[in-house]
Parts: structure tokens; sequence; C-alpha cells
């Protein structure tokens, strides 16, 4: 099961956590903590093919919507619904329930350039 | 994701406001609003939304202008300047817009009579010095004098259902102060005014005082349990009832009338600044209307969305937020004539979602 420790990040904030091929894909705490208030996440779609680091869907606050950057490529196989009636689950649980969607990696290696989580807690801004 | 809202800043750069220390102390997120470091947020948006609505919530509003307008020549002089038919009984505040010659809104602001020769003319922050100025240069042909008195006081608007009652315990009796009336107060040794007025669509009032008074009054109505709210929560609560941001919603592009401010304009009072193109613009109707929409799927309505009617597009949304109340809600110029109810559709991320025209407030207040 993914936790902040377990996970790998990318300096725009987002985390993946790899099982077998499979990259589950969230927000790290500092980033929901910054954007706060989470009403609505415009998931992407089931079957989806996405990019690392390319736009793949948006979370809103209520101050303002924020473009989730795919944190590996591959494609989208499941995402987590239960944001459809409870977004604020992303504020509450930002490393367990509150994940956004899972990847089928075509590229490892991606992970793989992710950074550990002491070194994303260096790089954030205080 | 890009996650910050400005920040860390270096404050030599920005304006701050006598309450700057204790708002960061509260726990406050300062951003960088029109040149001035004010908190967008304390806890949560939406937590403080609901203190204003439920109990009672405090905001750091020292950026804004307080400008003086004292002489024989008072009363006229911001009859002239603003197209509102101000109020000349000794305490009344009216709120009014101040127009170019074209008739477009320079500023919106609330105009309170202390005598028939003494006006403090309260304005946005971002509008001060324009202000001003604008007022200096039409003075010349009256006897007044016009102050810029902003930096000698710091400012706080308390408001919610119990903010009255908080502020009885300071200050016995002041809730007796009628809706959009102003008095002069002396609180913690010093001399300032109280309105009763608000930007929140709730009961509460305005207090200004000295930059060291209005500190002593921020922690007393914190002790007091007061939520702190930033001006995320105020963005909110404003567009929920429905008042004009000015510089967002309005500018010197837009008249009264488009910015369905109508009621503001009184052509049947004497010269004023802008009335002859208002009068011409009555006659000929508007092209453009600010409007109300409320969206029917889901997403945030924000500043620059576009608005489609009928597959064409029509207009852009000036103000948009997700409201507690009411989901997504959201204002913009659109072709005059839209009835309430019409069905448009907004573009929020490359896709057009449903929603209805409206009618303003959409809370509809208590006050």
């Amino acid at each position: 099961m993914h936790n902040a420790e377990n996970s790998r990040y990318a300096k725009t904030h987002e985390w993946a956590h790899m099982e077998g091929d499979i990259a589950t894909v969230g927000i790290s705490n500092h980033a929901q903590e910054e954007i706060s208030d989470i009403v609505f996440v415009d998931l992407p779609k089931v079957g989806q093919q996405v990019t690392a680091g390319q736009n793949c869907c948006v979370i809103e606050s209520v101050k303002s919507a924020s473009e989730i950057y795919a944190p590996v490529s591959g494609e989208v196989i499941e995402v987590n619904t239960a944001l459809n009636n409870d977004p604020g689950l992303v504020n509450r649980e930002p490393h367990a329930g509150g994940w956004l969607f899972k990847i089928k990696m075509t590229a490892p290696a991606d992970y793989e350039a992710l950074m550990d989580l002491s070194a994303y807690q260096t790089t954030i801004q205080k | 994701m890009n996650i910050y809202f400005g920040g860390p800043f270096v404050t030599n750069d920005l304006k701050t406001t006598p309450l700057y220390n204790a708002c960061c102390q509260a726990g406050g997120r300062m951003v960088d609003f029109h040149g001035w470091l004010l908190p967008v947020q304390f806890q949560s948006i939406i937590a403080e939304h609901k203190a204003v609505r439920e109990a009672a919530g405090m905001f750091d509003v020292s950026h804004m202008g307080q400008i003086w307008v004292e002489g024989k020549d008072a009363y006229p002089f911001v009859q002239y300047i603003t197209c509102n038919n101000i109020k000349k009984d000794p305490s009344a505040g009216t709120y009014t817009h101040m127009l170019t010659p074209q008739g477009t809104i320079i500023d919106d602001m609330i105009a309170f009579c202390l005598d028939a020769e003494k006006f403090l003319i309260v304005v946005n922050a971002a509008c001060r010095q324009e202000d001003f100025d604008w007022m200096q240069k039409q003075s010349t042909r009256f006897h007044v004098t016009v102050t810029d008195a902003s930096d000698r006081y710091g400012m706080i608007a308390l408001q919610g259902p119990q903010a009255l009652e908080k502020l009885e315990t300071l200050l016995p009796g002041i809730g007796a102060l009628p809706r959009f009336h102003i008095q002069k107060v002396q609180l913690f040794g010093e001399e300032g005014y109280v309105t009763r007025t608000g930007y929140t669509g709730e009961d509460g009032a305005e207090i200004m005082l000295s930059p060291a008074a209005i500190v002593k009054l921020w922690d007393a109505l914190l002790a007091a349990g007061v939520a702190p709210c930033g001006l995320g929560a105020r963005d909110v609560l404003r567009l929920e009832a429905g008042y004009l941001l000015n510089g967002q919603d309005a500018d010197q592009t837009r008249t009264p009338y488009e910015a369905a401010c109508g009621w503001v304009v009184k052509l049947n009072k004497e010269d004023f600044i802008g009335k002859p193109a208002l009068e011409k613009q009555k006659a000929q109707g508007v092209k453009q209307k600010l409007t109300a929409f409320e969206l029917k799927g889901a997403g945030v309505p924000r500043h620059g969305c576009k608005i489609f009617y009928e597959g064409q597009e029509i207009g852009f949304v000036t103000s948009g937020t997700f409201s507690p109340l009411f989901k997504g809600i959201a204002v913009g110029y659109a072709q005059a004539g839209l009835t309430p109810g019409a069905q448009v559709e907004i573009e929020i991320h490359s896709r057009r979602i449903p929603a209805a025209v409206t009618k303003t407030p959409f809370y509809k207040n208590r006050v």
C-alpha cells in the first residue's frame, strides 16, 4: 500500500508509487496544504495515454485550478472514483485514500528519475 | 502542478498594513494584492466562509482608502463627482460610483456624511491614488479640501450574524447604529469611526482606527472568538452577495448600466460628471451587460472563461468561484437581454459546461 515514505516525487509535487508496472499517482501533502479546499477533481479517462511531465488532469480548489502533470508515462487503467463525491479526500488523505489514478507504465525508467521523499522535501520552498 | 500563489516575498517591495504582523501570527498566508501584502487565507477558505455566514469573521481591510472632503461645498462637490444621490443626513452613507466624462467607472465607493460640510469617502485600495488625484483635479471649482487620510487608519471588516454582538462588548450600544450609517467612536483611548457596512452579504461593521489601536481591536476580537478571514473567503462571500469588484467586474471601459448597477445612477439629479453620456446610453440601451450565471455541471468558472449562447461566443467571465452554498457561480459580460433561466455554456479547461442565467444576489442576504 502506498504512503509518503514509499512513494517517489516529481518536482511539480505529484507522487507515484510503483507495484510491478503499475504506478499509483497522487499529490503531495505539501501540495494539498498549499492549494487547500479542493472542491473538484477532473480525473483523466481510463484508457487515456499520458506522458511524463505533461498535463493530464485538473484539480480545482476554491482558490485556483491546478493542472496535474503525469509523473510517469503510460496508460491510465483506473481512476479514484471516490473523488467524484468526495474531492476533499485529497486534502484529508493525500498519500492514502486521496490517490488520483493508476498508470500502466510504458517506461519504468521514468519512475527511477523521480525523487525520494527526503530529496523532494529539500525542494519545497518555505 | 503549480501550487504557489506567490511568496516568499521581499516585503520591502510591497506595502504592509498595521495588521501585517497580527495576520502572520494568526497563520495568514500572505500574498501580493495590488501591491499590498495581505492574507489570502488563514485556516481554509471554506471554514472562513462558514464562520462569516454562521458566526463572525474579520478581515484586514486596512489597504482601503479614506478620503476626506471638507468645506462649504462638500455636499455639492460629492454630488457632482459621483452618480448616486448622496444622502446629506448626518451619519448617513451612500454607495455610489465615480465616473469619467464618458460615464465609465473610475471606482465604486461609499460616501458618509458627517455633516453637510464634511464627508468621508471610503474607496478601493487599488484605485486610491487615482481616486484622490481625480477628486483633487475636480475640486478646483469648489470650496472644498480633499485629503487622503488612508495612512491614518487601519481598518477591520467585522462580518457575520454575531458580528455586532462581538463589537457590543467593546462598544456598548453600537448595535443601534442603522445600516449604512457611520458613528464616531472612542476605542482603546483613540478616536475612530464605525460604519455598519460590509462586503459579504452579512450584517456587520467596518471599524477605522489608528494603526496602533487597530492592532488592539484585532487582538480583542480574536480573543472573543472572531475568525480571522482572508481575501479568498472575502471574494467568495462578495460574489455570492452580488457585489461588484471594481478593476475586475468593472473598469474605465464600463458604465454603471453595463455593470448592472443602473440603480446607482440618478439621472434626475443635477449635473454630475458622466451624466450626458449616461443619458445617451440609457436612451440607446446597452449592448453588453454584467450577467450572473449558475453552473449546472461540475467545475469552477474563473475569470476569463468564455460564455456561449446557442453555440455563439457571447462574452466572458469576469469573476467566478466555487461557492459552498451554490457550487459554481460567476458573473461576466454577455449580450444584454438574456433573461433568468436562459441556458448558456461556460468553457472551463476546453470543455463547455452548462450554466443558467440567474439574478444577483446569489445569496439572499440578511441585510
